[in-house]
């Protein structure tokens, strides 16, 4: 069983215990998968683009993006230009996430991150929720005026 | 100088907290040096050959005395009592034990310094002119924009694994002495036909493996939109940029191969999506900046010193002529000190010869230091009645070599002695040349000539941009060094030609003589600098010195 790890704790998988459930992203235009909109997951590969995805966007709930090594770097950039085409629902990042990125995925608009069950006994919750101190207060977000106090 | 701020302070301090956890967990065993390399990648720390080697930041080139002071202090506390300043304006300590480096880094941070981003593949450090905010030629102060350019790209979240590292470098002046357009991203401060300033946006150059003169992608772009700009360019390159392979993965590699009209769309399609969401930094922060990098308040007393001085003393004369750049304020000189004493290793200063540099800047140059990425130190605000006393004080300690842009102001990388990645000695050759030339007495003769000299093919030591360069290759287990010439690192810049096979270690010194002999030769005046005799006459004058037997099998 994979962790999800949201708010800085390993939690249960909400989306699924809801009824949700993720589609690949070349099987979801044969809309043969039977689930409402708002129980409607798509996995996107890390390769795609995120203008292709513009036409779905108001008719999922969420969507999954894989780290197939935690040195490849391009679900941050997706993410956060999917947030700027006003994509409001679930973004979770999957695979190969390190503790120490995890204020990098929600700083780029993930909600959540998903990884196996043997990494999460090396990376234990500890460690998340310590990263999370790291979220707030930082370059920027100063830089773009969210935060003018110092 | 920028100063640090609360938040500044606490950012750095925190980070070496983290590091200080992730360096104790390494020595104690629960992390193996697989799972640290990243981490201490991210904080400068390579392991090269002999060692550790902890890279340090030098932001945009600048110093003042006392982060001058702490450099040398962490040289003789941590590493042999000498630092190696880089080509990209950073110092290098090659001695550091691992269990000591998360207190040179707390060392740093006490004066407001660290080594975040010296490594991996993230944005590292902004380089910019070394004159800048003296340069009698420039158009604006470069240093508040590096500066916004540094808070924004440091730790900015979606761009610390990009498919490979990437550089930015940006310039005030029309004479490029930042060698924009061999960067990533390279700008230019420039202003608009309505007289409005911006920038002009470079993309895809680099030297390396595969070189390439950046190309312009946007040729006027206002101030503030900057930051959401270059947001974009990374944007772009971190989802499209080649990540199958190592050497195909910078930015250059991807505007070559998609061409640059396609990235300009792309750049620009997402440019106005991240416009719309970035707001711009508030004038109050952007002012703040700007108001650290105010000039100084310089002394206009009219006095004869200088010009007496130099009248009487030829030796004076000499250093003037070559280390000493036109400043804006005609009562005032750019002091560039030579790293590279005939015979010396570029870019190695101890730490006497730091504290040295940090009193002088506090007592003639207002406080400031910068270090070019010719891997020289520069003061740059000289009053030129006191530039008498600044050479007599460098005489004193063997740092007055009058030598700024001949034959041995060399740039050459670390090479086989101190990198991993090399495959021949770099230092050992420009140490020979520089004495020959010395010897010949031909250094002042054969004036203006860049040598730049890369131990491998990575091109460190930028070979590609330099009059000559020079390029060590391991042939079959020997060091071969090829020689490309016409070379060019400014704003005319062009890619030297490879002039022909390549010279055993042995045979370098004497072909670099006869490609030079000839030079003197075939120049039409004693001012046509090798560069213009080169462009004039085209390679083959050049090529025929180098090979001689070629020439008598071809008659």
């Amino acid at each position: 069983m994979p962790v999800i790890i949201k708010d800085g704790k390993f939690v249960e998988d909400q989306f699924l215990a809801a009824g949700g459930g993720f589609i690949q992203l070349d099987k979801l235009s044969l809309s043969t998968h039977g689930l409402e909109p708002q129980h409607t997951g798509v996995d996107v590969p890390n390769d795609t683009k995120p203008e292709a995805l513009a036409g779905l966007l108001n008719s999922v709930e969420a969507i999954r993006i894989p780290f197939p090594s935690f040195a490849d770097g391009r679900g941050f950039s997706i993410a956060k230009k999917l947030r700027r085409m006003d994509f409001n629902g679930l973004l979770r990042a999957q695979g190969n996430v390190l503790a120490d990125q995890y204020p990098l995925t929600l700083r780029s608009g993930f909600n959540e991150v998903e990884i196996p069950n043997e990494q999460a006994g090396r990376q234990p919750q500890a460690q998340w929720s310590d990263a999370i101190g790291r979220v707030n207060n930082n370059y920027l977000d100063r830089l773009k005026g969210a935060d003018q106090a110092a | 100088m920028y100063i640090y701020n609360d938040f500044d302070a606490e950012f750095v301090r925190d980070r070496v907290r983290q590091f200080r956890g992730q360096v104790e967990k390494r020595i104690d065993g629960s992390l193996t040096e697989d799972e640290f390399k990243p981490l201490r990648l991210m904080n400068g720390l390579y392991l090269q050959l002999h060692a550790y080697m902890l890279r340090v930041a030098i932001p945009y080139g600048s110093l003042d005395a006392a982060k001058m002071r702490q450099l040398a202090f962490i040289a003789d506390k941590w590493d042999k009592g000498y630092g190696h300043f880089t080509t990209r304006q950073n110092i290098q300590f090659n001695w550091p034990l691992l269990k000591d480096v998360p207190d040179m880094l707390d060392a740093l941070a006490d004066v407001g310094m660290h080594a975040i981003q010296t490594s991996g593949n993230c944005v590292r450090n902004v380089t910019a002119d070394h004159f800048a905010g003296a340069a009698s030629d420039e158009i604006e102060d470069p240093r508040p924009t590096a500066e916004l350019l540094r808070q924004w790209s440091t730790d900015h979240p979606e761009f610390q694994f990009l498919p490979r590292k990437f550089k930015i470098a940006i310039t005030g002046s029309p004479n490029d002495r930042a060698v924009t357009k061999a960067h990533d991203i390279g700008i230019r401060m420039v202003r608009n036909e309505n007289d409005q300033p911006g920038y002009e946006i470079i993309v895809g150059g680099g030297l390396g493996r595969s070189p390439f003169i950046g190309k312009v992608l946007r040729e006027f772009l206002p101030k503030a939109e900057l930051l959401p700009y270059i947001e974009a360019v990374l944007q772009v390159y971190n989802l499209e940029g080649r990540r199958d392979n190592k050497y195909k993965a910078r930015i250059k590699i991807l505007v070559h191969e998609a061409g640059l009209d396609e990235i300009r769309g792309s750049v620009e399609e997402t440019f106005a999506r991240t416009l719309a969401e970035f707001k711009k930094p508030s004038d109050e922060l952007v002012d703040q900046i700007t108001t650290y990098f105010n000039p100084p308040e310089f002394n206009n007393i009219q006095s004869h010193a200088y010009e007496e001085a130099l009248e009487t003393d030829p030796v004076l004369r000499s250093f003037v002529e070559t280390n000493v750049a036109e400043h804006k304020n005609p009562a005032y000189g750019i002091v560039t000190i030579s790293t590279k004493p005939i015979g010396g290793t570029p870019g190695d200063v101890t730490s006497d010869q730091m504290r040295l540099i940090a009193d002088l800047a506090e007592k003639y140059s207002h406080n400031e230091v910068r270090i070019s990425h010719e891997q020289n130190a520069v003061l740059p605000h000289v009053r030129k009645a006191d530039i008498p006393l600044v050479h007599a004080a460098l005489k004193a300690v063997g740092l007055a070599t009058a030598n700024i842009g001949l034959i041995s102001d060399i740039i050459a990388c670390p090479g086989m002695d101190y990198c991993a990645l090399a495959t021949a000695r770099s230092i050992p050759i420009a140490q020979e040349i520089s004495t020959r030339f010395d010897e010949l007495k031909l250094e002042k003769e054969i004036g203006e000539l860049r040598i730049k000299i890369s131990g491998c093919i990575n091109a460190c030591g930028h070979h590609h941009v330099g009059h000559i360069g020079i390029l060590g290759l391991d042939k079959a287990g020997v060091e071969n060094y090829q020689i490309t010439l016409g070379g060019d690192a400014t704003q005319t810049m062009a890619l030297g030609e490879r002039a022909g096979p390549g010279f055993a270690a042995e045979e370098l010194l004497p072909a670099l003589e006869r490609l030079l002999n000839r030079y003197l030769e075939i120049r039409e005046c004693s001012d046509e600098i090798f560069l213009e005799t080169y462009r004039r006459l085209g390679p083959q004058p050049f090529q025929q010195a180098l090979y001689p037997e070629e020439e008598k099998y071809a008659a």
